[in-house]
């Protein structure tokens, strides 16, 4: 497609500057990491490592890693397993409320996230009357990380079609040979890039965590906010943003990678 | 008794996909060691038949029995027969290889064996230098050779075979039925064909069925099919046709009912014939066409049909036939075959199929 050179200066510019809009604001924190003001005043009067150090140092910065990282892998975890089998029901078995069992399953990563909080947190204390903990913040996490896997696992099986797996039956496999042999070799990737996703999710993820965290439950999202506003602990803050920024940055690449070397291969 | 086993028997075999019935009311038996094609249109139901045998699919009624044995519930993984699949179905995440090795793999059998098992099963096809590669890296005839590799190395005792040359071209195509026909020779073992191409139906087959509308429409060897079509469609399918209707049947050949008289028991000259069932009929040539062994030659009779000639390019070729020449068709009696009604509907009776 050919473009007027009017039309090319005039997208270059908004893409430039939404772009700008996006990413401005990030090279600001980077910045202000180094930055020798407690008040993140701009620009910055001087530079130090200080805050990197104390980072590193910082007790409840790094449990609140911790727990991020615990949550996220085992909701991740409990997505792939859930999310693969409800995939392969609603593909490759034919059962009445089909649809409307794939559309429940869906709807929570549309739900606002306030909703399913509070609905998850009455649910918890009142009906069930468990209290909050670090598992209620996975079992939160979950409802809305089967979602991602279950959108990947299933668009493969609907591409994969069923003919291999009849090979296998024909060549003498039951069907649990043929899902370890074949069916999930094929889903391998479909599982990374769902799983990688769910997982970056799960980390981030701050409305949900507030209404089903246990007290004494710190994830990272939490501590920041818990963080942002004191002065002697912004610049550290900004410093978890950076780490967290580079963090996010490499399973995005990856899953990204991975759908692409897909499409190549097809 | 054992001896007279069938390989297979399907007793009133019906499939129905909602309101659709694939398969209606088949019986068929299949002898042990027969290379057996079942042909027919697509929509026919003969793909359906196979995927029964196969297990893929759960009859709506009937039974299959094989060699005797009742395996109309059983699954597929459970059944003494394999298939080579129209698209091949080769897993692409392992090496061709590991696809042959697959079936022995799965009962069990040792790394070492099967492997060695299996390489024998890639000589047999020539392919033991391919063994590392994957699926991805084969030419179209060499995938469709792992496919029969791979069937094969379980030893089955009887070969389900999908379409399997439908992806390939001309050239390929028949060396590969030539292979084929070798194999099941070899293998010894019954090999049930699904085509639509009635000419390799014709060229592998000790036996065909013709299945029309998910019925058997005539069950024989090539020869009787060919020679002796039961009905209109068969005729129609199986080779190219004349078809003469009721009324044309008695203008024409002196008969009534449906008749059909083959392209190439019919000559093109410029003088009538004489002799005891000999008949002639005047007509022009509409088209004449080139075909390098022989020439088609489509004839408008003056009595108001049109008929496909195919004659030898042979030393018996007196002239050319032109557009528009005046030419006397010529037939024998004994080469008009009668039909039995059938139901299906051609779009002209008299209108020669395609060839």
């Amino acid at each position: 497609m050919r473009l007027s050179r009017f039309s090319r200066t005039t997208l270059g510019v908004i893409t430039a500057i939404i772009l700008g809009i996006v990413y401005v604001p990030l090279l600001v924190v980077l910045v202000n990491s180094f930055s020798t003001s407690t008040s993140l005043t701009w620009p910055p009067p001087g530079f130090t490592l200080e805050w990197w150090g104390r980072a590193f140092r910082s007790a409840g910065a790094l449990e609140a890693v911790s727990t991020s990282v615990q949550v996220a892998v085992i909701s991740t975890l409990i997505s792939l397993v859930l999310g693969t089998l409800i995939s392969l029901a609603l593909q490759r078995f034919a059962f009445f409320g089909r649809d409307a069992i794939s559309l429940l399953i869906i709807l929570p990563i549309a739900l606002p996230g306030i909703i399913t909080g509070i609905a998850l947190n009455n649910f918890f204390r009142t009906i069930m009357g468990v209290p909050l903990s670090i598992w209620t913040v996975v079992i939160a996490h979950a409802t809305f990380c089967i979602v991602t896997v279950f959108n990947n696992v299933i668009a493969r099986l609907r591409r994969l079609g069923t003919n291999l797996e009849e090979a296998s039956a024909d060549l003498g496999a039951g069907v649990w040979t043929t899902f370890r042999l074949v069916t999930f070799p094929q889903l391998r990737s479909a599982l990374l890039a769902g799983g990688l996703l769910a997982f970056a999710l799960s980390f981030d993820e701050i409305i949900v965590t507030t209404f089903t965290a246990g007290s004494g439950v710190t994830t990272l999202p939490i501590f920041i906010l818990n963080n942002m506003f004191r002065p002697s602990q912004a610049p550290i803050v900004s410093v978890i943003a950076v780490v967290l920024v580079l963090i996010s940055i490499i399973p995005i690449y990856i899953a990204q990678r991975l759908s692409g070397s897909e499409q190549q291969r097809r | 008794m054992t001896d007279s086993q069938p390989a297979i028997r399907l007793t009133g075999l019906t499939k129905e996909f909602g309101a659709v019935t694939a398969v209606d009311h088949v019986d068929l038996e299949i002898a042990a060691g027969e290379f057996f094609s079942m042909l027919g249109p697509s929509g026919s139901g003969k793909t359906t038949v196979l995927r029964l045998i196969a297990g893929f699919e759960q009859p709506t009624e009937g039974t299959i029995e094989l060699f005797g044995k009742d395996v109309t519930k059983r699954a597929p993984f459970d059944r003494d027969v394999n298939t080579v699949f129209q698209d091949y179905a080769l897993f692409p995440h392992m090496s061709v290889l590991e696809n042959v090795a697959y079936g022995l793999r799965v009962r069990g059998m040792g790394r070492r064996e099967r492997h060695e098992r299996a390489m024998r099963a890639l000589a047999a096809v020539r392919l033991e230098q391919m063994a590392s590669r994957k699926p991805s890296q084969l030419s179209g005839g060499q995938r469709q050779r792992i496919a029969l590799a791979r069937a094969t190395v379980v030893e089955p005792k009887v070969l389900l075979l999908d379409e399997p040359l439908g992806a390939l071209d001309l050239k390929l195509r028949e060396q590969m039925q030539v292979e084929l026909k070798q194999i099941q020779r070899e293998l010894g073992i019954t090999f049930i064909f699904v085509t639509h191409d009635q000419e390799e139906a014709l060229t592998l087959s000790d036996r065909i069925a013709v299945f029309n509308n998910g019925r058997i429409e005539q069950l024989g060897t090539p020869a009787e099919l060919y020679e002796r079509p039961a009905s209109r469609f068969v005729a129609d399918f199986v080779g190219t046709s004349n078809l003469f209707d009721d009324a044309r049947s008695r203008a024409l050949l002196g008969r009534a009912g449906e008749h059909s008289v083959r392209p190439e028991k019919l000559t093109v000259g410029t003088a009538e014939l004489e002799g005891d069932g000999v008949r002639n009929a005047w007509g022009t040539v509409v088209e004449a066409i080139y075909l390098g062994s022989g020439i088609r030659i489509v004839v408008d009779l003056d009595a108001g049909t049109r008929v496909t000639v195919l004659e030898q390019n042979d030393r018996n070729r007196a002239h050319d036939d032109e557009r528009g020449d005046r030419v006397v068709v010529t037939w024998h009696d004994a080469d008009v075959i009668a039909l039995e009604a059938s139901d299906v509907r051609l779009p002209d009776a008299a209108a020669p199929a395609p060839a």
